[in-house]
């Protein structure tokens, strides 16, 4: 099946081609950032997690998503998902790989990274955020691997890939579970902690990651042979349209307990997040007032059925749902959840160019991964249509 | 085969209740056991605020910056600090009301690592680079650290450091003159207030490098010292007894989110 990925057209090369160079400039930031020190970030003393850890837990949601093909398919039999099952599980493994490089670049000495396996600490919820992801990604990999192949050869899967399918989706839960843990367990960050975090980041991974299968399922029927099915697309619309009305379900449950209950601790984090905070107003504001409109647009167009057959306003809507929770999620999480400090300070923080190259280039390593996975994908469908 | 299965469901259930009850206390081995007298030594300072800080005084500061190669930094977010002073607003913010003074406000209060009973940074780090001594100290292995400043986000008293650049080309730049009994850091790793267990592990009559800076500046001012420090497990220990006969009110630092600080304030 490989082989696939070395056979391409000119586009394919291309985007290849592109995709390599967005890695080979990040590349040398990282290389700065290694010699230099984390310094080079816009991190802090205060701030101490930015950038890369919001990427690591916006991205652990999306691997996680990929049980909202994987379950209705396996677990239900629903037939429109036999196609773009694959898709979904071929996301979840690029995805799994940038959590671990987002991980390994916010490291300060990245070197000394097999520390965690060599003084396991089961105290720690991060050392089970490294082993439920490691094992995500091992079962992806098999899965992925066992059912394509054995579909690639026209025969039926082996019967042990179906326990593993099976175990595969509480899996999925678990890895964006303990990743809420590493925040919700924190009595120094009263923002982040609330019982609620572990379902809000479901939920928002369940609408952010197929909206994003919703995107790419749009763009491997446009430029290949290969259709993962209109049903299959309508089917994740809805699935998208009930994961973000829960998702926003639940920030008006949070904002509803930390505003009526006027406990200032709580209620601080909301202030900077949405108005600033003893006049320090950062980026996060207006990225808020952005996201949170494009975010109920989106809904909004998605709660009509009407709109939401229209594959185009479907797309947008889907796109439109990406965003909002990437900013939610990726950087307004985890920039709130430090200011005010536990000393009260306002501190500032933005990325700096280096830490936004760095971030890009992992990005762009995904989307390699994801390239090269689904033109495996794409071309072992068109040659079995063609038989 | 029944007997096995029975066996290893008692036994994942064991495992199940240990993660829950025992895990998040901690390291077994090297936490005290608390209250019970029985785990030698509980290493403990007492800030006493009755009488305020001499206007302007930083010995203590200076004294542990220079004991232990902190470097000084220039950008605020770089910064390393294992002791230094906070307006008494941020330290107790539940301490102040509309008519408290400015006085009271802006009043300088010493700040450093807890060394909490229960430490929130210890559960969360990966790799056990922090830990708790058998006397109470939380301790940092520096060869150790990841440098993944889960503990950073963990202190609910934002007393630990990160060196996000290398700090020995700093000291170097600041021509600081470095000390020889304490090593330097490199970057990439955390940092904290030790309570200069280098020194008073050694020698139990030794004090760390702060309690000691104070102890001179203030008798200079003929006055009484701020900073005591001494073993809570010792019953003729004078710390207790400021703890408990001063008269004083002693607080700590956000008591409700059951860290147990050893760092008290008398006010």
């Amino acid at each position: 099946m490989l082989e696939k990925a070395f056979h391409g057209s000119y586009r394919y090369w291309s985007l290849v081609g592109i995709l390599l160079l967005v890695l080979a400039i990040g590349a040398i930031a990282y290389v700065v950032q290694f010699f230099t020190g984390l310094g080079v970030t816009g991190l802090s003393r205060d701030v101490s997690w930015g950038l890369y850890i919001g990427q690591f837990t916006f991205l652990v949601g999306v691997a996680a998503s990929a049980v909202m093909v994987v379950l209705p398919y396996y677990l239900h039999n629903y037939k429109a998902f036999g196609k773009i099952t694959i898709l979904g599980e071929c996301l979840a493994i690029p995805s799994v790989l940038m959590c671990m490089g987002f991980i390994f670049v916010d490291m300060g000495q990245p070197t000394r990274i097999l520390n965690v396996f060599l003084h396991p600490t089961p105290n720690s919820p991060m050392f089970w955020d490294t082993v439920v992801l490691f094992g995500y990604l091992v079962l992806n990999v098999v899965i992925g691997w066992t059912t394509f192949g054995a579909e690639a050869k026209g025969i039926a899967p082996p019967g042990w890939v179906k326990p593993l399918i099976i175990l595969s989706i509480p899996w999925a839960v678990s890895i964006h579970t303990v990743t809420a843990f590493l925040y919700c367990g924190l009595a120094a960050r009263p923002y982040w902690m609330t019982a609620i975090l572990a379902p809000r980041f479901l939920a928002s991974a369940f609408s952010a990651g197929p909206a994003l299968l919703i995107i790419l399922s749009l763009v491997v029927r446009k430029y290949t042979k290969f259709d993962p099915g209109r049903e299959a697309i309508q089917k994740l619309g809805t699935i998208v349209t009930y994961a973000m009305a829960v998702n926003v379900f639940f920030i008006a449950l949070e904002l509803f307990t930390s505003l009526y209950s006027n406990i200032p601790a709580h209620m601080e984090h909301f202030q900077f997040m949405f108005l600033g905070l003893e006049g320090e107003t950062s980026f996060i504001t207006p990225l808020m007032w952005f996201s949170s409109f494009v975010g109920i647009v989106a809904l909004v167009l998605l709660l009509f059925p009407r709109f939401r057959r229209n594959e185009t306003i479907l797309a947008w809507a889907a796109g439109g749902v990406f965003f909002s929770l990437w900013a939610e999620k990726g950087l307004a999480l985890l920039v709130t959840g430090y200011i005010p400090t536990p000393l009260l300070a306002v501190p500032h923080y933005a990325p700096t160019i280096v830490e936004i190259l760095i971030s890009t280039m992992i990005w762009a390593f995904g989307f390699l991964v994801l390239t090269v996975l689904y033109k495996i994908v794409t071309s072992v469908r068109e040659d079995l249509e063609q038989v | 085969m029944a007997a096995s299965r029975r066996d290893f469901i008692k036994l994942a259930g064991f495992s199940v209740a240990g993660l829950c009850f025992g895990g998040p206390t901690g390291c077994a081995t090297t936490a005290p056991v608390n209250g019970q007298g029985t785990a030698g030594k509980r290493w403990a300072l007492v800030v006493d605020l009755r009488t305020p800080c001499p206007e302007g005084c930083t010995a203590c500061m200076k004294s542990c910056n220079l004991a232990h190669n902190i470097p000084q930094w220039d950008d605020i977010k770089h910064e390393i600090k294992w002791i230094w002073k906070e307006p008494w607003e941020h330290v107790f913010p539940e301490q102040v009301h509309s008519y408290s003074t400015a006085a009271l406000r802006e009043l300088p209060v010493p700040v450093l690592c807890n060394h909490c009973d229960n430490p929130p940074c210890v559960r969360a780090c990966p790799t056990k680079a922090t830990f708790k001594t058998a006397s109470g100290i939380v301790a940092m292995d520096q060869h150790r650290c990841i440098g993944c400043r889960y503990c950073l986000a963990a202190c609910p008293y934002g007393a630990r450091s990160f060196n996000w650049l290398d700090p020995r080309e700093r000291l170097e730049e600041q021509g600081a003159a470095l000390s020889r009994d304490f090593p330097t850091r490199t970057k990439g790793v955390v940092e904290k207030c030790n309570f200069c267990s280098e020194r008073i592990n050694d020698d139990a009559s030794a004090l760390p490098y702060c309690v000691e800076a104070c102890r001179e500046a203030c008798s200079r001012h003929g006055r009484e010292p701020v900073l005591h420090f001494g073993d809570l497990h010792d019953p003729s220990s004078p710390l207790l007894a400021l703890l408990r006969e001063s008269g004083a009110n002693t607080i700590r630092r956000k008591p409700e989110i059951g860290t147990r600080p050893h760092v008290f304030y008398l006010v």
